[in-house]
């Protein structure tokens, strides 16, 4: 049993285009493009689709849900830590770490819930738990 | 119009040293241009194009190098696409030169990371300049070993692929680098050896990684006419490819490179297939990287590679198809943190037949050097290159 621990979190790169997605992070909320001109959903989010290049993307609320992607324990670090990628509900699959939770008993495929973690002088993280 | 014939590799050269604390990286350079071109036979005033990479070469995209060596050049090419420019620069001097834009082309890597102290496999690096993805991945702490152990982790859920199978290519790339006196790890090693190595990303164990070394290497490139007129081996370029592969927004399909996509018409463009090749140097960041090549580039079916490299497939001599016989970024080097000029060199000496004799292979008329720069775990570029001996 490796229980994972909190090791510090960079505060994230905000800039005009993505301020909205942080500002809803400190509101406990995911947020993701979706186009309303093909009706993909994108991440990470931007102002042009990167489907069909239409400017007409609008914020969405993801559940929360996911599934583990793929991930990888990195044990040659202070603090060994998990990071993923995993597929969200919505669709797109996301960067991110896995957190309370054994290291070593993450599997592919398994169910995960958006939680938060706060960065170093930024808006929180979001990262994701097996449910 | 096609690049096939239209340049040949005249002049090569590697750098000896693997810990470089009395060279500056302009220094590296410069001895690996001057190397290249004694091989060739032509002098530093031949040189009228230079191709580089921006994030290993000094100065605003090459100039300082330009400035250093004293070169007077009709054309310049410095793009970066990480460990595999230098495979890219390979296909864009055969187009500069089949445009007339320039006749005698020197291609530079030179880095010295060791000397240095840098943790290039396990830290995260922080962009110095904020890239738009920055905000979305780096507070999740992706340094270069846990992306390219994301990639080998879904491949073996996917198609089974073992840690035993990732090991065979270490052990093969081992079995090379004992005749490579300038290789860093020359011992030979055993896939029990590879697998019961500290891990360092789950699945990637240390020696699943490659090495971190100082040093680099050059090449020059040219006209038939000129090559026909110098006294080395014909080694010409007959096919040439490259792709980017991302993220997809979201779509991300961590089982396959942009190899997919570079390989085929490089392979269209030379004529060939590759069963027809005789050797193959493919770009070893990390043992898995060799597999998911492998597969992509068509030398076996997707999801096979693991069973394609086991049971020492890849040893020259005893396997089909002879791999990194330098001994490749696992065992030899891996300059820059940068293992596409060296793929190049190793090939070429097949082609030529100056590779060691333990590991030469016989009749070698027709290779292959292959990589990807970036991060296979995020985005990056990818590159094939086809070379004949005539």
């Amino acid at each position: 049993m490796a229980e994972a621990k909190d090791r510090k979190i960079p505060a994230p790169a905000v800039n005009v285009e993505t301020q909205a997605f942080w500002d809803a992070t400190v509101q406990g909320k995911l947020m993701i493009k979706k186009c309303t001109a093909c009706g993909e959903p994108h991440f990470y989010p931007r102002n042009l689709c990167p489907f069909c290049f239409s400017d007409k993307t609008e914020w969405v609320e993801a559940s929360g849900n996911a599934t583990i992607y793929t991930y990888s324990v990195m044990r040659r670090a202070p603090v060994p830590y998990a990071i993923a990628y995993v597929t969200l509900a919505e669709g797109p699959t996301i960067m991110t770490n896995i957190v309370d939770c054994d290291l070593d008993a993450i599997k592919i495929g398994q169910a995960v819930r958006l939680v938060f973690r706060p960065s170093e002088g930024g808006p929180p993280v979001p990262m994701f738990a097996p449910v | 119009m096609s690049i096939k014939g239209k340049a040949y590799v005249v002049g090569i050269y590697e750098h000896p040293t693997r810990l470089a604390t009395d060279k500056t990286v302009p220094m590296l350079h410069a001895e690996c241009a001057a190397g290249a071109l004694a091989d060739a036979g032509l002098t530093k005033n031949d040189i009228d194009g230079y191709f580089c990479a921006a994030g290993d070469t000094p100065g605003l995209g090459g100039l300082s190098m330009v400035d250093y060596m004293g070169l007077k050049l009709r054309h310049l090419d410095s793009t970066d696409t990480g460990g595999s420019s230098y495979l890219l620069q390979v296909g864009h001097v055969a187009e500069a030169i089949a445009a007339g834009k320039c006749s005698v082309a020197l291609i530079t890597l030179a880095g010295r990371p060791r000397a240095e102290g840098m943790a290039t496999g396990t830290a995260p690096r922080a962009p110095a300049v904020p890239m738009p993805e920055s905000g979305f991945e780096f507070p999740y702490a992706p340094a270069t070993a846990n992306m390219y152990a994301m990639c080998a982790m879904r491949h073996m859920h996917q198609y089974g692929t073992t840690s035993e199978q990732m090991a065979w290519v270490k052990v093969a790339a081992s079995h090379h680098a004992q005749y490579n006196p300038h290789a860093m790890l020359r011992e030979i090693v055993t896939v029990e050896e590879v697998v019961n190595s500290p891990m360092i990303a789950d699945p990637l164990h240390r020696l699943d990684c490659c090495v971190i070394s100082d040093g680099g290497g050059a090449m020059i490139m040219t006209t038939p006419e000129i090559a026909r007129s110098l006294k080395r081996p014909l080694v010409k370029l007959i096919g040439a490819g490259e792709a980017p592969k991302h993220q997809m927004g979201g779509k991300i399909d961590l089982t396959y490179s942009g190899a997919v996509w570079s390989g085929p018409p490089a392979f269209a463009e030379a004529g060939v297939k590759p069963g027809d090749m005789k050797y193959a140097s493919i770009y070893d960041s990390f043992t898995i990287t060799v597999i998911m090549q492998l597969e992509d580039l068509g030398f076996c079916e997707k999801g096979q590679g693991g069973r394609f490299v086991s049971d020492g497939n890849l040893i020259s001599g005893t396997g089909k198809l002879p791999f990194n016989t330098d001994g490749g970024g696992l065992c030899n080097n891996h300059p820059s943190n940068r293992g596409g000029l060296t793929k190049v060199l190793e090939a070429v000496r097949q082609l030529r037949g100056e590779a060691h004799p333990a590991v030469q292979v016989k009749n070698c008329d027709l290779a292959l050097a292959h990589g990807t720069g970036g991060s296979l775990g995020t985005r990056h570029n990818a590159a094939t290159v086809i070379m004949e001996r005539e």
